[in-house]
């Protein structure tokens, strides 16, 4: 295991040397929190569904963990396009073993960004209405951020340049998150968002994240975390089918 | 396998990209201990065979061995036998000089008790053991370039490849890895493979050469058997004329792979 280890500990030294990754990544959902939360939380108020800052909160860790744990597994795309992923593509350890060290990195990472705008959300007035679901909710950020940084490395196996992933972004990233309820409620939405919100995984991601921390649901928990669940096992599968097929 | 068995054998390997068939089927065979020599214009098919043997590139047609392992098929037996410089910088520029050697100890599986003591003497021996807690991105061309010198060594596997290893290197440098390589072979009989641009070193160093040229091996022999069979004086000539004096334009890298509008048309 001391191959994974190491593979792991470069993405934690790359990524505390690069503090302004840190700050970047944390504010574009602080923004989100403060300019919708605040924005939009009479809006919300008045058309009687309670406070918007907590029900966004969970959206704002997901938006976290998923730009974060694409970003951190298309980081195979950077290697590879700066030559270091040739490295390790040619050393005696299986290519299993290469992409689980690499996307444990990134999802430490996207875990770690996640974890820190909970705590951005608790300084700024958030609180959970139940903290003995606090561990329930660690739990999904935990699978969210695997999930997420081996979808990034399954791509990033599949492009080339950076406009790939660009594309990538603009195209699948963003259409993603602003297509599950992770800014507003499903329930109440029209007929064509309630639709695409339903058939979207990551919805599923933000309401088990949401109930865990507001009590809120939309789908109920148990059919959240099977969602969840098998959104990891085909993540893996997926970034493990293109990895292995990936030439350098 | 017996000792005299090759530890390098290349069959009717074919590799094309496209329309473009960067080696034409090729073969050969290095012998356990021996220093190999790839010489050709640029584009001629060096970078790809390498590319081949050391798993980065399947071929299109033809078998390659290392050690006796088939490279398609046996690919993380075959990694376990050789170590690689490569063509194009592979280093990790936010790691310092010393983190991007251990890391490379670790992966390659230098034992523990060993990598530090290793690294100690091959950063010494390229002479950048006082910059070893640089960060890489602070270091010049030449300086990555040494760098990746020592860390192919680390390991110290049975075959090594030197894809134009001495590229932008000063003479000091590359008599020092030269004289390096030589020792490696005689004292650990490790296998030398490079390529080259530069015919003198082929010529000094190589006991065995190879002139490739489109894709297809045109001659291979010792310096003063190349020269022999074109009736030329020296290497210089007798590789002149066999591959022309024409300038060569290199197959671009993006042949290889997909690129985005491939993976937007849903392949």
């Amino acid at each position: 295991m001391a191959e994974v280890y190491i593979l792991w500990w470069r993405h934690m030294k790359r990524y505390l040397r690069t503090r302004s990754r840190i700050i970047g990544a944390v504010g574009q959902p602080l923004l989100f929190l403060l300019a919708l939360g605040y924005g939009l939380g009479s809006v919300y108020k008045q058309a009687g569904q309670g406070n918007y800052l907590h029900f966004l909160v969970a959206g704002v860790i997901l938006q976290t963990i998923l730009f974060s744990g694409v970003f951190w597994g298309m980081q195979i795309l950077f290697d590879k396009r700066f030559g270091f992923l040739k490295e390790m593509m040619v050393a005696p350890i299986s290519r299993l073993r290469i992409l689980l060290g690499n996307a444990l990195g990134g999802a430490t990472i996207s875990l770690f960004q996640g974890a820190l705008v909970f705590i951005i959300a608790l300084a700024i007035g958030f609180r959970p209405d139940n903290w003995a679901l606090f561990p329930l909710a660690a739990l999904i950020m935990l699978i969210l951020s695997l999930a997420l940084t081996s979808f990034g490395a399954g791509l990033a196996s599949m492009v080339d340049d950076f406009q790939g992933f660009q594309a990538i972004n603009n195209f699948l990233v963003f259409p993603l998150f602003f297509l599950s309820s992770a800014l507003y409620p499903l329930t109440n939405a029209p007929e064509l968002l309630r639709i695409l919100g339903t058939i979207n995984p990551l919805s599923y991601g933000v309401d088990a994240l949401r109930y865990s921390l507001i009590g809120e649901t939309h789908f109920g928990l148990a059919k959240d975390m099977l969602i969840i669940g098998l959104t990891l096992v085909v993540c893996v599968w997926f970034a493990v089918n293109r990895f292995n097929r990936l030439q350098v | 396998m017996s000792m005299s068995a090759p530890i390098i054998e290349v069959r009717d390997v074919v590799k094309t990209f496209g329309k473009i068939k960067a080696v034409d089927r090729v073969s050969f065979a290095i012998k356990r201990g021996e220093i190999f020599a790839f010489l050709g214009p640029n584009g001629a098919g060096k970078s790809t065979t390498i590319k081949m043997l050391t798993t980065m590139l399947r071929p299109t047609a033809g078998e390659l061995y290392l050690d006796g392992h088939d490279v398609t098929r046996e690919q993380a037996k075959a990694r376990k036998s050789f170590g690689i410089v490569f063509q194009d910088p592979a280093v990790e520029e936010e790691l310092t000089a010393y983190e991007n050697m251990l890391f490379h100890a670790v992966l390659y599986g230098v034992p523990k008790a060993e990598q530090q003591p290793r690294i100690r003497k091959l950063m010494a021996l390229v002479d950048l053991w006082e910059r070893k807690d640089s960060l890489v991105r602070t270091f010049s061309g030449g300086m990555r370039r040494r760098l990746e010198v020592a860390r192919g060594l680390l390991h110290h596997p049975k075959i090594l490849f030197l894809d134009e290893p001495t590229l932008g290197l000063d003479t000091q440098t590359r008599n020092i890895l030269w004289n390096y390589v030589r020792k490696l072979s005689q004292n650990e009989g490790m296998t030398i493979f490079f390529t080259t641009h530069y015919l003198d070193e082929a010529e000094d160093v190589a006991q065995r050469i190879a002139i490739i040229d489109h894709g297809k091996i045109v001659a291979t022999g010792t310096a003063a058997q190349l020269a022999k069979q074109t009736k030329t004086k020296n290497l210089e000539e007798a590789y002149l004329k066999l591959t022309g004096e024409g300038i060569r334009d290199e197959v671009s890298e993006d042949f290889n792979g997909l690129n985005v509008r491939s993976v937007m048309r849903g392949r």
